[in-house]
């Protein structure tokens, strides 16, 4: 006979297990109502012409958002380049050399707390150090600002993919004579290659839909852009101009847009978590 | 040495080739590896330099509205950018108010999800549904604003609010008529958006709490919900305590989701129905229309407030949860 508790205590475990089941569906509904939504009310807005004619005046009909892709894509890769060789670095120093020093400590800590650091705030921080200087907002100080919410990313998952390669592959290469750099560079990135490309995509996928950081920075334009010293268009800030317009061929346009992204942050995201299952099998 | 060695004749060569071997890697190769190494020093330290210049750089600039306006700027509700008379209390208590209500709602949610992932779902449901649960953290939050103003709000107008406004009416925190955007559906927003966070530490906290602890009060006869209280949850504290306040640094700074719903009104109002603001609005509405300096200077102000808030809390729950993963690595 299987000893079994009395039944208030029974009880207490159903109603505390069925809300934590509840619980767990509520974040699914949330998702599949988001998706959802984007996906019924984007599809319509997305055609060709979408993708490659320019912004119209509301009312007038027809037109896309070349303009806003081609400056994401731009924005991303600006940051990219910036924020990637110095968060590759800075993760090599953490893995490789910092170890309990603290000098990495501390840079662990503030990677961590810039990270939960609200992009708004690094927004203004661009602002304050490139547009008020210039004296007009452009796409470099978007670009910083995107960079700098990428850095503490790459670097921490630089950090993390380090040191999941085995040390004896660092000492059979230090053992045949090649100097430390040369350990790093052509061995231990070569180990960790699949890993840093997931941490990569990871903080691109992170910054691509960010919008805060960009409104005044890049701000926005309905031109095509020529240069980055211009104010930049970009997808998330037509986005929330398009969205809180009155106008419903704009707000159509915006729903597309925000399909294009989420489509593009959920993929990139599902992409990296499969390679890193992939890795762990 | 080597059969093929010997009858090649390189035999004698071996000692000279470790010579030059030695000596090149004593000269060039430590120099390289020395300037790699404060290369790699210097890209590591750019992150907390990176962390200071921000502070720095917003004390600066917002100097001259703190300096002008003095303490009255904290305590007073005005926010005139005609008459350039700025006060930042609704900004303030607006982003209290709607992250109390988020933590509020997302904090147990968070622990039950994390409870059900790893104590009541079988192993490949809960891979499947804590997959679903991160991919909510991915969904950029201007998405969560579009969803929240064009389909959250007007369920919240046409079922929640006045379902609240019946049952708890009589509270002056749901009087009003129920418009859909303002304080509440922000706040519930916002927790939608924090849940993925805390749920994933809690979730780590759960399942590192040793299994050994958790089977002998099993073995007791405790239930589930049992060993989640009384065992689980004390042994773990610090780490939910850091994971909540992760959360609450989040909540803290959540921008575009709240600019959409929340209806930014400068007011501060008993109504949890009513518009409302929090710096974060505030500043995505405002900053890239302020041409005066002192209406700048007076957002940038706003904006080291939730500079130092987050800090604050940021930190606090980094020297949780790193207490917990250093007690737990050594301890057990």
């Amino acid at each position: 006979m299987k000893p079994r508790p009395p039944t208030g205590r029974r009880l207490a475990n159903l109603v505390v297990s069925l809300s934590a089941g509840a619980s767990a569906l509520i974040g699914i509904v949330i998702l599949f109502w988001i998706t959802i939504i984007v996906v019924i009310r984007g599809f319509g807005a997305l055609n060709l012409a979408f993708f490659t004619q320019m912004p119209t005046p509301p009312g007038v009909g027809g037109g896309g958002l070349a303009n806003a892709i081609v400056g994401t894509l731009v924005l991303t890769m600006v940051a990219t380049l910036l924020a990637l060789p110095l968060g590759l670095l800075a993760g090599i120093y953490l893995a490789e050399f910092g170890g309990e020093a603290r000098a990495a400590d501390y840079s662990r800590f503030s990677a961590n707390v810039l990270m939960g650091m609200p992009s708004i705030i690094v927004g203004v921080f661009a602002y304050a150090m490139v547009v008020v200087p210039l004296g007009h907002f452009c796409g470099y100080a978007g670009g910083l600002a995107l960079a700098i919410l990428m850095l503490p990313v790459v670097t921490r998952t630089t950090e993390d993919m380090l040191r999941l390669v085995p040390n004896t592959l660092r000492e059979a290469a230090l053992a045949l004579g090649a100097p430390r750099w040369r350990v790093i560079l052509a061995v231990v990135f070569r180990a960790a290659k699949a890993g840093l490309i997931t941490g990569t995509l990871l903080a691109v996928a992170r910054v691509s839909g960010e919008t805060a950081p960009l409104l005044f920075t890049a701000l926005n334009s309905p031109y095509m852009m020529t240069s980055l010293g211009q104010p930049t268009p970009n997808l998330p800030v037509t986005i929330f101009n398009y969205a809180m317009s009155p106008y419903p061929d704009w707000q159509q346009k915006a729903w597309g847009a925000s399909l294009l992204i989420t489509g593009g942050v959920l993929a990139l995201t599902l992409l990296t978590r499969y390679i890193l299952g992939e890795r762990k099998r | 040495m080597s059969k093929a060695a010997q009858a090649s004749g390189t035999e004698g060569l071996m000692p000279t080739v470790l010579k030059v071997f030695r000596g090149r890697r004593s000269k060039s190769a430590t120099g390289a590896d020395k300037s790699f190494r404060w290369l790699t020093l210097g890209c590591s330290l750019l992150v907390p330099l990176m962390m200071i210049a921000i502070g720095l750089e917003l004390v600066l600039t917002s100097l001259p509205a703190l300096k002008h306006f003095g303490w009255r700027f904290f305590f007073s509700q005005e926010w005139n950018p005609v008459l350039q008379e700025f006060g930042a209390a609704s900004s303030i208590y607006g982003t209290l108010v709607s992250t109390l209500i988020a933590m509020l709602i997302a904090i147990p949610l968070s622990l039950a999800v994390a409870l059900f992932l790893v104590e009541l779902a079988p192993p490949r449901l809960s891979r499947v549904v804590g997959t679903l649960i991160e991919l909510l953290a991915a969904v950029p939050s201007i998405i969560y604003g579009m969803w929240g103003l064009y389909v959250f709000a007007p369920f919240m107008s046409h079922y929640i609010q006045p379902f609240l406004g019946e049952t708890l009416g009589f509270l002056p925190l749901f009087q009003g008529p129920p418009m859909g955007i303002g304080m509440l559906t922000a706040g519930i927003i916002i927790a939608f958006m924090v849940l993925p966070f805390v749920s994933a530490i809690a979730r780590d906290v759960f399942s590192l709490v040793p299994s050994v602890v958790k089977e002998a009060a099993f073995g007791m006869g405790a239930t589930t919900w049992e060993v989640t209280y009384k065992v689980t949850i004390p042994y773990g504290l610090v780490g939910i305590i850091g994971a909540a306040f992760l959360g609450l640094g989040r909540a803290l700074g959540e921008t575009m989701a709240v600019t959409f719903v929340i209806g930014n009104a400068h007011k501060i109002s008993a109504s949890l129905f009513t518009g409302a603001n929090t710096i974060a609005s505030t500043l995505a509405n405002e900053f890239s229309e302020a041409t005066e300096p002192l209406y700048i200077s007076s957002l940038v102000a706003l904006g080291l407030v939730l500079y130092v808030i987050t800090y604050l809390v940021q930190m606090f729950s980094q020297m949780m949860l790193r207490r917990m993963y250093r007690s737990w690595s050594v301890g057990l």
